[in-house]
């Protein structure tokens, strides 16, 4: 879940926004420059940010007791290069923050930085790894998914650490805490998430020819 | 390397993640009211300081529960209208040469 409106001070606040800023423009081109060079991608993009949308809205249970909801970042970070999750990350986050007070306006870039830019990031460098490893390309999918979806709230439980210090354990104290509230709860959800992500990037591709749906790098490895 | 699955192994992954999410609701000794993670660190930071008040509040907020349900809702069958599209397309055209793929 996304830092609520009005909980992050305002010098975090700016900061973050001005932090996740240049990734959003960066990601605007590259979207720009892969559907121009990449016409035959475009479908598989549309499907990638729509999964982000359906992902998101989805408040699901977890072990701590308490709801999240996936990210749903992992698939287009590794079709279409981390870069471009940031906008996609970006309009749905200003959906859930303007209709539904769901994460917030001054908290946006914040938000920003750890689901449309520290996740897809996180995600794709894992997927890569593995990949470059000798993993398949089902558990390398998989892990690059689950990846990007937990490390999204690694970064939201640490922005709110470096926000509200504990008094006595400091900034390490202050994120162990936070990260007991949202990344341990985020576990369970990103494996769901990732075996989610395998089954829909199958599907995706149909049966072989995965070049014409802008999905080659997936099975090429890169 | 290809990404091929079975239909026998994609419903098998689908079955485990949606058990993977339900258990929490049915496993013994999991104490808590499954309340936003949101609001859970909202109360932290508000206990840890005391003093510490929304500096900002939402420009709106859904009037109810219900109606923030109905934009959840909304929000993820875009979603899933836009991924179904894609994905009706993809296997209408697996035996027809269709460019557009």
């Amino acid at each position: 879940m996304h830092i609520m409106e009005g909980f992050l001070p305002a010098e975090h606040a700016i900061g973050w926004t001005i932090a996740a800023a240049p990734f959003v423009v960066g990601g605007a081109v590259a979207l720009r420059r892969t559907l121009r060079d990449r016409p035959e991608a475009r479908l598989t993009l549309a499907a990638a940010g729509a999964f982000t949308f359906i992902l998101s809205a989805l408040k699901l249970p977890s072990v701590t007791g308490s709801c999240s909801h996936p990210t749903g970042t992992g698939l287009g970070a590794m079709t279409f290069g981390p870069a471009v999750m940031a906008p996609i990350g970006l309009i749905v986050l200003l959906f859930q923050g303007l209709l539904l007070a769901h994460g917030g306006m001054t908290t946006l870039g914040a938000n920003v930085f750890s689901m449309a830019v520290a996740g897809p990031w996180a995600g794709w460098a894992a997927w890569r790894l593995a990949t470059r490893l000798g993993a398949a390309t089902a558990p390398a999918v998989f892990l690059g998914a689950a990846i990007a979806d937990v490390s999204t709230y690694v970064v939201t439980s640490f922005q709110l650490a470096l926000a509200f210090p504990d008094p006595v354990s400091g900034l390490g104290g202050s994120f162990l805490k936070f990260a007991g509230i949202f990344a341990v709860t985020q576990l369970p959800l990103a494996i769901a998430e990732g075996l989610l992500t395998v089954v829909v990037m199958a599907a995706l591709m149909g049966r072989g020819r995965p070049a014409e749906t802008g999905l080659g790098s997936i099975v090429g490895g890169r | 390397m290809d990404l091929i699955l079975s239909r026998g192994r994609s419903a098998l992954l689908l079955v485990l993640a949606v058990a993977i999410v339900a258990a929490p609701m049915v496993l013994p000794g999991i104490e808590g009211a499954f309340s936003g993670t949101d609001d859970v660190a909202s109360q932290a930071i508000e206990a840890a300081r005391p003093g510490y008040t929304r500096w900002t509040l939402p420009f709106w907020e859904p009037p109810s529960k219900e109606i923030e349900s109905t934009i959840f809702a909304l929000q993820a069958a875009f979603g899933a209208g836009i991924l179904g599209y894609v994905l009706g397309r993809r296997h209408g055209s697996r035996r027809r040469d269709v460019d557009d793929r």
